[in-house]
């Protein structure tokens, strides 16, 4: 029997879900346009006014916003409520050294406690279970908006964040971890961790894992499923939407995930012409946010390329999947569960003297931990006969990348002019893993 | 007295080193010394040659990372305690070396010592002060 957070909300007919959602939508396009002045002056200059969302279709006649708008009103312009009533901010990397911040009202911590609930228990978690969130604690939004959740749903949970794999395992196996929280290669680091440890996963008591943050593929999933013995289940979320709990997998249904309709309104449109694609379409994934009071979002461009699936669902749950993410619209990585963008390294490297901007990023899964290296054209200026001159410039790049975006990668200097030139956009990352 | 030497960035490729020796021929460049320093991902090529202008250019034009730098070149007698008695002297200055090679000439009667301090004038100085004969460029391309 399928188990339900909010079941009349989850199982709603369409026509009753989409007269929640324009009711919704209408008020909220009503405050921004009143409040945030950015919004008001794109809407303005598109000829568009609160009245003329009258119909879900009129959503499309609403400009864009994008991650840049974001960064132009840094760090909290567009906020619509004032700062005494915000009670939490998290913030992700931004593309150029300034992080993407993002609000919470009380209001909105507990829409997103209990949208969190609404996931876990999709992944069949009850008040029952000890659940393990191994996501980072901090400004990333995993740790915290999955730990309110489990904290909503009753559960116990266990905040033990990330790294310390060998601990994690004495505690897994001491508290009796039910439900595992992490990104998936993580989730293959513990298992691996475990062989080596000669911890016997069925000797556990995980049963399911809730995996998000970074790009897996099914073959991953077999793995982490076989090797930890749980069955593992999809979550997605982004940091300017709400985090995790905008659309979960439920263990019913064989493929994608369930959008929370009621809070986050999605579209998929042409990434080339801005266009809606009709429904099964792939292309890139939009959001409108439809409760959130702090940092609503109208018509955000995730850049992460899927489909909505408004086929039936063996769970019952009404509200439409989204397909896996397969892939980006833009250049970003995900390594290890953290976004990088090209432009951060780039940012870093032009800070280093003499360092010249031939540079190439190249990426790899080894055994299952992804890694990256930064290539580096060597310079007359950089140069040195002396090793050990060379050898602090690559440890010194290193560290202001990890700095930057706090992931630990390999930099390699080579020869000028060994770094593939290209016509117009140059090819700055090659990415080895098969995802 | 100081002695030019050409360095050049290796990536650890196989036939970089074949391609700059034969780029040097072509142009009747002679190397008379060389070092290589390698790490797990490059090498540095340190040259002693006939010509640094002209093999610092073909090699620029081969698209190589080129970097000239003054080393001291010391020659001693080719016998045992050779090395040691220069280091001695080092030592007692508190130079440090950050590298150093060695070829025989072709008498084989002496050993010239390349080194590279990190204070080069206190090193010559010192080297001077004791008694050792310092090379000039000119000198080992004669020798």
């Amino acid at each position: 029997m399928t188990l339900y957070w909010e079941e009349e909300m989850e199982t709603l007919p369409r026509v009753g879900l989409e007269s929640i959602q324009l009711k919704r939508l209408q008020h909220l396009v009503a405050r921004v346009y009143k409040t945030v002045a950015p919004y008001r002056e794109k809407m303005d200059a598109a000829g568009v006014k609160p009245e003329d969302i009258q119909s879900l279709t009129d959503l499309a006649k609403l400009p864009f916003t994008v991650k840049e708008d974001l960064r132009e009103n840094y760090p909290f312009g567009l906020f619509t409520v004032p700062m005494d009533q915000v009670v939490r901010v998290h913030a992700s990397s931004g593309t150029t050294g300034k992080p993407t911040v993002v609000g919470y009202t009380k209001k909105d911590i507990r829409t997103w406690s209990g949208l969190m609930a609404r996931a876990l228990t999709c992944a069949g978690a009850t008040s029952a279970d000890m659940v393990h969130n191994a996501y980072g604690y901090g400004l990333f939004t995993g740790g915290l908006g999955a730990h309110y959740g489990i904290e909503r749903l009753g559960a116990t949970v266990i905040p033990v964040s990330g790294g310390n794999t060998k601990r994690q395992i004495t505690i897994m196996k001491d508290f009796k971890s039910s439900v595992l929280l992490a990104t998936p290669s993580y989730a293959l680091n513990l298992a691996e961790t475990m062989e080596a440890l000669d911890v016997d996963p069925r000797d556990l008591s995980l049963r399911v894992g809730v995996f998000g943050a970074e790009p897996w593929s099914e073959n991953m999933r077999d793995e982490v499923e076989r090797k930890l013995n749980i069955k593992a289940v999809d979550i997605y979320g982004l940091s300017e939407v709400i985090g995790p709990g905008v659309a979960m997998q439920c263990l019913e249904g064989e493929k994608g995930m369930h959008i929370f309709e009621d809070h986050f309104l999605p579209e998929i449109i042409d990434p080339d012409t801005g266009e809606v694609l009709p429904p099964g379409e792939k292309g890139e994934l939009v959001f409108t946010t439809l409760t959130k009071e702090a940092f609503p979002i109208i018509r955000y461009r995730t850049k992460d390329i899927s489909r909505l699936l408004y086929d039936d669902c063996a769970c019952g749950r009404t509200l439409v999947r989204m397909e896996k993410v397969t892939g980006r619209t833009d250049d970003m990585l995900i390594i290890r569960g953290v976004n990088v963008f090209p432009s951060q390294i780039e940012h870093v490297l032009m800070g280093t003297e003499g360092v010249e901007p031939h540079y190439q990023i190249v990426v790899n899964r080894e055994g299952n931990m992804d890694t990256m290296a930064v290539e580096v054209e060597v310079s007359e200026d950089i140069f040195s006969d002396e090793i050990k001159k060379l050898e602090n410039l690559t440890k010194r790049i290193q560290m202001d990348i990890k700095d930057m975006l706090g992931v630990t990668c390999r930099v390699k200097l080579v020869e000028p002019k060994t770094i593939q030139r290209s016509e117009g956009k140059a090819q700055r990352v090659i990415d080895n893993r098969k995802l | 007295m100081r002695v030019e030497q050409i360095a050049v960035f290796l990536e650890n490729k196989s036939g970089r080193l074949a391609e700059i020796t034969a780029k040097l021929a072509a142009e009747n460049i002679n190397i008379r010394a060389l070092s290589v320093a390698d790490t797990a991902d490059f090498g540095i090529l340190r040259l002693i040659v006939d010509n640094v202008e002209k093999a610092k250019t073909t090699l620029k034009n081969n698209g190589f990372t080129v970097g000239i730098t003054n080393v001291i070149a010391v020659e001693v007698a080719d016998k045992t305690g050779g090395l040691a008695g220069v280091l001695k002297t080092i030592e007692e200055e508190k130079l440090n070396v950050e590298y150093m090679y060695a070829f025989v000439n072709k008498t084989g009667e002496n050993a010239v010592l390349i080194f590279r301090f990190d204070d080069m004038d206190k090193a010559i100085e010192a080297l001077g002060r004791t008694g050792y004969t310092i090379l000039s460029g000119k000198e080992i391309c004669a020798l």
